[in-house]
């Protein structure tokens, strides 16, 4: 039915469904698009953070001292989400310890240093004949084939191909719009080795089963979009499924997976649900060539292509092992200009600034821009919102910015909640259209994770309440089972005492028991007389001789007193023992 | 750490008023051809007392002063009070009102960005209420004025420095009052559009006026600094109620373009009622938002006490905003209605 509405707007002239939305910065794409994709001269040493995907962290496999070969596994993927590491070349394992990754927090995290050896010797490579063997054994076997997506979110590929039968995938969408300004690892990629995107797409198509497949690509990469199509004409995959190239316009954030697939297919995927759930997979044209390179050649993910464009003197795409310091990349690049002051990992839209140029190069790190003062001017300090809603315009979701900014601001989370903040995909649109210069999606981000924290906090609350509630239960339990026991006890112990009335062997020995123990009593206080007789209280001991007299006679009064006393509580005795 | 994004592609707020302001520029002029070069006096008096005020409260207020005196917001708020105001007032009128506007109606809600009304509005509604003689006495156009008024004659007036001018002989009243107090005496409105006072469509004069307006609304649609949504719901919904009713009774009912043409209409469309702070944010809460002002100002101008209601109506519906938001929020992606 989508696709009837899509067919009839194209007929129509309106091309394809417009989303709502998008903005259209100044692309700066030329700058690093002229010369070929270059090779960098191999690191002296690589930096392989364990964390360069979304999941859990892989386990490491190799010691310090090792000698490992390129291509061999470093870290195997643990659990359901995560994703392994290898050997982007061959050397010797010198640390593996914390230090310094390009993400936005500047914490360090554990990496596995490779002191390179300079041989760049493989291990034993196993391609697959993968259009013979059981898909199930191809998905295992690609748990630790270390790729991601290389879009930039690093989401580990081989979960997004297992299918099951709630989630089968019609349609394939390859996302290749590559919308940020500045970023062209995608278009080179396309222009230069279209033919080897296509037998990934292959691979893909055939793991998922889809009918369809679709590539989305934005009418400012002709070159590439061309590229494309020839190798879709020349593909085998072409006489089995439908296979397009579907040149989408230039808008800013097109090439979001969600927005993509509106715009290719004319359906909305569900916020609360997967794209899977009506049928679709998106994948990054470079994740689907590191599946060829997996299957066809057995090569793990090892290297990826960035750019490195903005303040340096030719800015241009390499392929680049991960691990390799950014500073090896810039240098290729011929170099940052004397007023570079920052350097930003991914898109101006969405990227970072990185805590140091030093940081070596990720599977999520597709562009590097060096930043000056006249490149991104700092932003002016912000003004008051005047709720012009330019940013609600902008917003490619149909958020109200300005109103989630106010409820942010005044931290009423409950309400930036209801106002679906959690369905913004921070692309940035609205700070870019703000008038008053208010970063916005730092306020959005602030909420998130405060109400990440909040809920973390009230999961603990209600975990902690019910435990208490639990362990109150558990007391009150066991003070009945108590009780009921000593009842039963007592039961017990009556009819016990029926039982053994009759048997003064039992009762004499209590008696004997008594009356030792009240002789060890009466011992006792004997002793405590005598010390205290001994203790003469010091400040009295050098007075004179009428003052001791008079102390003398003091005493005997006292003692007497004290004998009066008790011989009436020797009186009172009986009738306190009567209450007893 | 994480700022971005590293660009940005807005005009600021300085921008857009300073455009604003210049869209408005084509009806000065008009309204110096029409009623004379005594405007700009009152447009250089507002601003003056807009900037003193402005500047006045931000230092009471411990705000800095300069970003938000640059602004331009004080600014546009006067030049919309004083084309509001008859273009012939005392100065004292033109202080007072732009004092209030910028005092009670903006600074004392919070300043730029948080004041519920229409500040420009709260100062006309104002001085409506407080001198209704004044207020409603316009200036004939020059070209119907018994005594033609030279500059030192308007500066005259607007400073009292003679006493010997009467408001009588330089003003008359406005088509939209003239119809009001005319169809109270059983005449027909054909009748009553015989008068001098009425053009074409609008007023004498006036018409040119409000056609400046809608030039200046036009650039501001150009300019991406307003949305369709706003005046073209106030502007037909207004024609369509005044058109129903003209339907039912062309005898006591003007004409819908004499509806759209006279009184604060067409400056309302497009200067007023546009104001982004005071008004609703969603484009469906737009259409609601314009669309009640239309019916709301077409009630008052028919069964109301006062010749025009668009000053009444932008605040009447400005309370509402938080309400029409709420209900008007679109779909997000994603989500089922």
């Amino acid at each position: 039915m989508n696709a009837l509405i899509n067919i009839v707007k194209q007929g129509l002239g309106l091309g394809s469904v417009a989303v709502n939305g998008g903005v259209h910065p100044p692309e700066h794409k030329q700058e690093s698009t002229t010369q070929a994709i270059g090779q960098l001269p191999l690191p002296k040493r690589l930096v392989l953070p364990l964390r360069q995907h979304v999941g859990n962290l892989p386990k490491v496999l190799v010691a310090v001292g090792d000698k490992v070969l390129k291509g061999q596994l470093l870290a195997e993927a643990e659990g359901n989400i995560s994703a392994a590491i290898h050997a982007p070349t061959s050397g010797t394992i010198a640390a593996i310890e914390d230090a310094l990754i390009p993400h936005p927090s500047g914490l360090p995290d554990r990496c596995i240093t490779i002191a390179v050896d300079g041989k760049d010797e493989w291990i034993a490579l196993a391609p697959s004949d993968w259009r013979k063997e059981d898909k199930t054994k191809l998905l295992e076997s690609l748990r630790n084939s270390g790729i991601v997506g290389l879009g930039g979110a690093a989401f580990p590929t081989q979960v997004k191909l297992r299918t099951n039968a709630k989630s089968h995938v019609d349609t394939l969408v390859i996302n290749a719009a590559e919308c940020e300004p500045y970023i062209t690892c995608d278009d080179m990629l396309m222009r230069e080795r279209a033919d080897q995107i296509l037998k990934g797409v292959e691979i893909a198509q055939y793991l998922l089963g889809a009918k369809e497949c679709l590539i989305g690509i934005e009418d400012n990469k002709p070159e590439a979009a061309e590229a494309m199509r020839l190798a879709c004409a020349i593909s085998p995959l072409s006489k089995l499924v439908t296979l397009k190239v579907v040149v989408v316009p230039t808008q800013y954030p097109s090439g979001d997976a969600r927005q993509l697939i509106r715009l290719l297919t004319g359906i909305e995927v569900p916020a609360d649900k997967r794209s899977t759930d009506v049928g679709l997979q998106c994948f990054n044209v470079a994740t689907v060539l590191a599946l060829h390179r997996y299957f066809d050649f057995g090569e793990p993910a090892l290297s990826r292509i960035v750019t490195i464009t903005g303040n340096v003197k030719t800015p241009a795409n390499f392929e680049v092992l991960f691990g390799t310091p950014i500073t090896d990349l810039v240098k290729a690049g011929g170099g940052a200009l004397e007023d570079t002051n920052d350097y930003i990992m991914g898109g101006p839209m969405m990227g970072f600034s990185l805590p140091s140029v030093d940081v070596p190069i990720t599977k999520a790190a597709n562009c590097i821009i060096a930043s000056a003062p006249n490149l991104f001017a700092p932003a002016p300090p912000a003004m008051p919102c005047i709720r012009c809603a330019r940013c609600a315009d902008v917003c490619p979701v149909s958020l109200q910015p300005q109103e989630l900014y106010w409820f942010s601001k005044s931290s009423n989370l409950e309400k930036a909640r209801d106002y679906n903040l959690f369905d913004c995909i921070e692309c940035g649109c609205c700070t870019y259209a703000c008038p008053s210069n208010i970063p916005l999606v730092q306020y959005y981000r602030f909420a998130k994770s405060e109400i990440i924290a909040q809920d973390r906090a009230k999961e603990a609350a209600d975990l902690a309440r019910e435990r208490n509630e639990f362990r109150l239960m558990r007391i009150e339990r066991e003070k009945q089972e108590r009780a009921e026991k000593h009842a039963q006890k007592a039961v017990g112990a009556k009819a016990e005492a029926a039982k053994t009335e009759s048997a003064p062997a039992t009762e004499a020995s209590d008696d004997a028991s008594i009356a030792a123990k009240k002789a060890a009593i009466a011992a006792a206080i004997e002793r405590a007389k005598v010390q205290k007789a001994a203790a003469v209280p010091q400040n009295v001991a050098d007075a004179k001789p009428a003052v001791q007299a008079e102390i003398a006679e003091i005493d005997a009064r006292r003692e007497a007193a004290k004998q009066a006393v008790s011989e009436l509580a020797g009186d009172n005795t009986p009738s306190t023992q009567d209450k007893k | 750490m994480s700022r971005s994004p590293y660009l940005s592609s807005a005009p600021s707020v300085s921008i857009i008023m300073v455009k604003v302001m210049l869209a408005l520029v084509p009806a000065i002029a008009a309204y110096v051809w029409v009623f004379g070069a005594g405007i700009l006096v009152m447009l250089a008096l507002a601003s003056v007392t807009a900037l003193a005020a402005e500047a006045l409260m931000l230092k009471l207020r411990n705000r800095p002063i300069k970003p938000f005196l640059m602004d331009g917001s004080a600014l546009l708020t006067a030049w919309l009070l004083a084309l509001s105001l008859p273009p012939l007032a005392p100065w004292w009128l033109v202080v007072v009102g732009t004092f209030f506007a910028i005092v009670i109606a903006k600074q004392l809600y919070g300043g730029l960005g948080y004041n519920p009304f229409n500040p420009a509005m709260v100062g006309y509604a104002v001085l409506l209420i407080s001198f209704p003689v004044i207020m409603t006495h316009w200036p004939a156009p020059l070209e119907l004025a018994q005594a033609k008024l030279s500059l030192a004659n308007q500066l005259q007036y607007i400073f009292g420095t003679t006493n010997g001018l009467s408001l009588d002989a330089v003003s008359m009243a406005t088509p939209l009052d003239y119809l009001k107090t005319q169809l109270t005496l059983h005449h027909s409105v054909q009748e009553i559009t015989a008068a001098p006072q009425f053009g074409l469509l609008g007023a004498k004069g006036g018409e040119l006026v409000v056609g400046a307006y809608l030039l200046g609304g036009l650039y501001l649609l150009q300019q991406r600094l307003i949305t369709w949504h706003l005046p073209t719901a106030f502007l037909s919904v207004l024609a369509l109620m005044a058109g129903a009713f003209y339907l039912v009774d062309a005898t006591h009912y003007a004409h819908p373009l004499f509806h759209l043409f006279t009184g604060a209409s067409m400056l309302g469309a497009f200067f007023i009622i546009t104001d982004p702070v005071s008004g609703p944010t969603t484009p469906k809460g737009k259409l609601v938002f314009a669309a009640g002002i239309a019916v709301l100002t077409y009630l008052i101008r028919v069964y109301g006490g006062y010749p025009d209601g668009v000053a009444f109506s932008v605040l009447l519906m400005n309370m509402c905003v938080p309400l029409i938001d709420a209900w008007t929020q679109p779909r997000v992606f994603g989500h089922k209605k």
